[in-house]
């Protein structure tokens, strides 16, 4: 498999959201608008690129018998990283996300990346590997917060499109992601058989 | 009096997985029958409320004493996951009724994002160690509730026709979205009964 390939696999074929369900929490929770998915699709990109490359490049020294905790601590290492960068250069996405910064360590996708694909294959595929599916995290998230944010207040990454009496408040608040992601998944799954 | 109103809003008011967005995967995952979803929650409840005061205890002897707090996300995830096996090894040899109840569920939880994000916002909201093993306890009844309603939803689901591209998990999102509506019915209990019991 080419290194394209191996990208779109990530973006299309096997988006960690649509298809896969994988990270729901912060896809349920942080997608309240259209750039607080999108800085929450980035976050778990940038994790998800350093502790593939990282897991792939010392797969070897690894004993087959701990490999999951050493996974865990690799990812564990790279998300206070981003926690202490985030807070450093983007205090108010870093507030506005909150308890879902560190709780990327718990998301399923990275493990699993981890375990799938990047302790099978070198360096350069995983890079690529990390990166399709951290950008089809961020497009799923993206899209997801974008309707969000229109039918709940009628704009789209803050910038007025409907006068703001039209916006349908559920959609911003909890039960909305819930139902928003649930027709998106509806919608995927008939292009998918189409 | 304060117990009482902690307890009462993590439960209906601030639940954790229909308004904190919290252990979602299990949420949708083990949701097919009430009785596992019974034995998921009853797992949750007694794992969390352990890995509350074991990262309490870590978090103000070991990291604050030594001013390693920047270490919090690392560290609490090895305790968590260790602390998981321990409870394992412990229930096997203990009580084997117990562990054959909950045996299944036990490694599920190292993941279980609800474990890690409680252990966070008790540190981060300055609980002393008796209000937030309350608060720990609380949240996990609250989760097990949502957990054992909707699997009870999802078993009546189950025998209705849907239509094609709605089947699996976007009814069950839909069906989880009313849930929390339900729930949002709840909003401002909370501040009503702290009028009531005299806080704030």
């Amino acid at each position: 498999m080419n290194n394209f390939k191996i990208l779109m696999n990530g973006i299309v074929k096997e988006n960690p959201t649509f298809v896969l369900l994988l990270g729901m929490c912060p896809t349920l929770g942080t997608t309240s608008s259209a750039i607080n998915g999108m800085g929450m699709g980035l976050a778990t990109l940038f994790v998800l690129i350093c502790s593939n490359v990282v897991i792939s490049s010392i797969k070897k020294l690894i004993p087959d018998m701990v490999r999951i905790p050493a996974f865990i601590v690799v990812i564990a290492s790279f998300v206070t990283l981003l926690q202490m960068i985030m807070q450093a250069y983007v205090p108010a996405l870093y507030a506005t996300l909150g308890l879902f910064i560190p709780l990327i360590v718990v998301n399923c996708i990275l493990l699993g990346r981890a375990e799938a694909f990047a302790a099978k294959n070198g360096p350069l595929p995983s890079f690529f590997d990390g990166l399709g599916m951290g950008l089809g995290f961020t497009i799923a998230l993206t899209v997801l917060g974008g309707v969000r944010e229109f039918l709940g207040t009628g704009k789209l990454f803050n910038i007025a499109i409907m006068p703001e009496q039209y916006g349908m408040l559920i959609f911003v608040l909890a039960p909305g992601a819930f139902i928003a992601l649930g027709y998106l998944i509806a919608i995927v799954n008939k292009l998918k058989k189409a | 009096m304060e117990y009482i109103l902690i307890f009462i809003t993590a439960i209906f008011v601030n639940n954790v997985v229909l308004s904190q967005f919290l252990g979602i995967c299990p949420f949708l995952g083990v949701s097919k029958k009430v009785e596992t979803a019974t034995g998921m929650g009853a797992a949750v409840a007694f794992v969390l409320t352990i890995a509350t005061i074991v990262t309490y205890l870590i978090q103000k002897f070991v990291l604050d004493a030594f001013g390693l707090a920047y270490l919090q996300t690392i560290a609490f995830i090895l305790v968590i996951a260790a602390l998981v096996q321990m409870v394992e090894i412990i229930l096997k040899k203990v009580s084997p009724a117990l562990y054959q109840a909950l045996g299944v569920f036990l490694p599920l939880i190292t993941t279980n994002c609800c474990i890690l994000g409680v252990a966070i916002l008790v540190i981060q909201k300055n609980f002393d160690l008796l209000t937030g093993v309350v608060y720990a306890f609380s949240t996990a009844i609250g989760f097990a509730l949502a957990l054992v309603l909707f699997a009870g939803i999802r078993e009546q689901l189950s025998l209705v026709n849907i239509p094609k591209g709605m089947q699996g998990m976007a009814i069950a999102l839909v069906t989880a979205g009313l849930l929390a509506m339900a729930f949002m019915g709840f909003s401002g209990v909370d501040k009503g009964l702290g009028v009531l019991f005299g806080i704030e």
